[in-house]
């Protein structure tokens, strides 16, 4: 082995790497150091040292209302992502039928298509049925965008918890229809406990996803803005230092709820099942 | 007189109406398929049905929707410069960014498949979770870097390299084509990742014993082996940065106007023009289901684990999350 021609080869890879690593994570340090920027213009260089920044976030009437809606959003839309998606990994992991195929393909179709295609479906589906945008305001954010979150991310929960039906030991089961056990019973003391993580992990994965998604809520929004919306908003009329300093409070959000989610989905009981 | 004796409590008609049906498997497989197939049908089959419709209708004169089969939309499209146009320039858009994602994630990919030894699965976590992480803030985040006052410009001026702030930066396409190449350089790296891990130690140790050097180890046990993963991000890659349309508006300045997602905004907004709207979007989707279909099959062909569907079909996104760290 040629070793020396070795060591500069794993060392020229190490340093491409960490640099890769340096270009994803940079401009996420930039916006949480910006968030600490002492001076209404965003330019270089950085004056760190003030949170009056999240001071004007919490004055911000919009902005709370957006969290408000968001919120309210992404929790109806785990709602509808179990809901549809649970029976839906179940039915695609034990039943066959004609079409099975077509409606795998069809279930993740959102995870993989651009969003503003569903986006644009979307929107042409829910004026073409005649319910508008702002339905069920101000008790949702709309039904239109309630249903259609939910909706495009039933394909994150089959993934997830078919996947793990997947994995499932059968015998288990068997096990337990042999001792006489029904089959609602055999769901609920032998199946959901084996997968149970699982759930939780898609259904924290539909909620962060719903928090951030944009392309769907974007055609699909009537009166109030959800969080990336106010966002948007707020970048249309230039940067202003507050947008800094919710891209950080999500930021922090999102990666916690994401480091629950990988626990888990890789939680050694749940997957032994 | 009185009343007979009362017969036998009748049996729960409700609960042997059910049992009778779950005990016919076709009936028991309507039941277990009614929720999920109807909602998907309603949700996701008829909006989706209902925008190809859309495109074979048209506007009249007082821009209202008529429901009247014609081409005039399609005709429109191919016979207008602008549509193809901004199609094809999305394309090379996507196509940049598919190539400088797969160059960035590559030796990443390669360094945490088998150099790294401590902490492997926090690494690959701590790549991908970006992934999850605000898609806005991470396109927004290049306003603050290639802003004219902003972090690049200020750094170069300050080591003397410019005088003046370079304008080109921001709002343009290269600064779409790098905000969309860090946006997707996790999403390539993961069916990358986990085609790398797959690969079992016996097959490069199999072809060093038979005396093949680091670099002919590469090319042909590794390189051949990894195609279904970088095919695999490849097509996420060019996709999903094909359709984008918010880093455009944020960062593209005029250029953004010429992304065919941008069109498609603005049909469906202050163009006002549903049918082309539609079409122009079905175009779009046939594009990207073209593409899909052909990357499936090659990647069938490629796996050398024969597994039926793999990384390409669109489970990989979460399926590979999960199970390449199983």
């Amino acid at each position: 082995m040629p070793v020396t021609r070795g060591d500069w080869l794993s060392r020229a890879l190490w340093v491409a790497g960490i640099a890769v690593f340096v270009f994803i994570y940079a401009p996420l340090l930039v916006v949480v150091l910006y968030s600490f920027h002492n001076s209404r213009i965003i330019a270089w260089p950085l004056q760190l040292g003030t949170l009056s920044w999240y001071g004007v976030l919490w004055h911000d009437r919009g902005m709370v209302d957006a969290v408000v809606a968001s919120l309210k959003l992404a929790l109806l839309a785990v709602v509808i992502a179990l809901g549809v998606g649970v029976p839906g990994a179940f039915l695609l992991d034990r039943y066959d039928f004609p079409g099975k195929a077509l409606y795998q393909r069809l279930v993740l179709l959102p995870l993989i298509l651009p969003g503003i295609i569903t986006g644009v479906s979307l929107l042409t589906f829910f004026t073409f049925i005649g319910l508008p945008l702002s339905a069920g305001f101000p008790l949702v954010p709309g039904w239109p965008v309630v249903l259609g979150h939910g909706t495009a991310l039933v394909s994150v929960v089959v993934t997830q918890v078919f996947a793990r039906l997947q994995r499932l030991d059968r015998f288990q089961e068997e096990a337990s229809m042999d001792l006489y056990a029904d089959a609602w019973r055999t769901f609920w003391h032998v199946t959901l406990p084996n997968i149970r993580t699982a759930l939780l992990g898609a259904a924290l994965l539909v909620f962060t996803l719903s928090l951030d998604e944009i392309a769907v809520t974007f055609f699909l929004i009537g009166r109030q803005n959800t969080i990336p919306l106010q966002i948007w908003g707020l970048l249309r009329r230039g940067i202003t230092p507050e947008v800094n300093a919710i891209s950080t409070i999500i930021f922090l959000v999102s990666v916690v709820v994401i480091v629950i989610w990988a626990r888990l989905m890789h939680d050694p009981q749940g997957a032994r099942a | 007189m009185t009343a007979p004796p009362h017969p036998l409590p009748a049996p729960d008609t409700r609960l042997t109406w059910l049992d009778r049906l779950r005990a016919r498997p076709r009936a028991r497989t309507a039941l277990a398929a009614a929720l999920p197939v109807g909602w998907v049908t309603l949700f996701l089959f008829l909006p989706y049905l209902l925008l190809l419709i859309h495109s074979f209708w048209r506007l009249d004169e007082h821009q209202v929707i008529v429901h009247q089969w014609t081409l005039a939309s399609y005709r429109r499209l191919f016979t207008t410069n602008v549509y193809p146009a901004t199609i094809l320039f999305s394309a090379r858009i996507a196509l940049s960014v598919t190539l400088l994602s797969l160059v960035l994630a590559f030796p990443l990919a390669y360094l945490l498949a088998f150099k790294v030894r401590r902490h492997k699965n926090l690494m690959y976590m701590a790549v991908i979770i970006p992934l999850w992480v605000s898609y806005l803030v991470r396109a927004y985040a290049w306003k603050i870097i290639l802003g004219q006052e902003g972090i690049l410009n200020g750094l170069l001026a300050q080591l003397g390299l410019i005088h003046q702030p370079l304008q080109f930066l921001l709002y343009s396409k290269w600064a779409v084509i790098i905000a969309l190449t860090h946006i997707y350089t996790p999403f390539t790296l993961m069916p990358i990742y986990a085609v790398l891990e797959a690969i079992p130690p016996s097959l490069k140790e199999a072809s060093q014993d038979l005396y093949a050097g680091r670099f002919q180890t590469f090319i042909h046990v590794i390189l051949p082996l990894s195609l279904p993963g970088v095919l695999a991000g490849s097509t996420f890659a060019f996709v999903l940065s094909m359709g984008d349309f918010i880093a455009p508006q944020l960062l593209g300045g005029n250029d953004s106007a010429l992304m065919v997602s941008n069109v498609v905004v603005s049909l469906f907004g202050v163009a006002y023009n549903w049918p082309l709207g539609a079409a122009v979007s079905v175009v779009m989707l046939m594009l990207v289901v073209t593409l899909l279909t052909i990357a499936n099959r090659f990647e069938e062909r490629f796996n050398y684990r024969g597994e039926r569907g793999g990384a390409v079909k669109a489970d990989a996104l979460a399926v590979v999350v999960t199970e390449s760290r199983a």
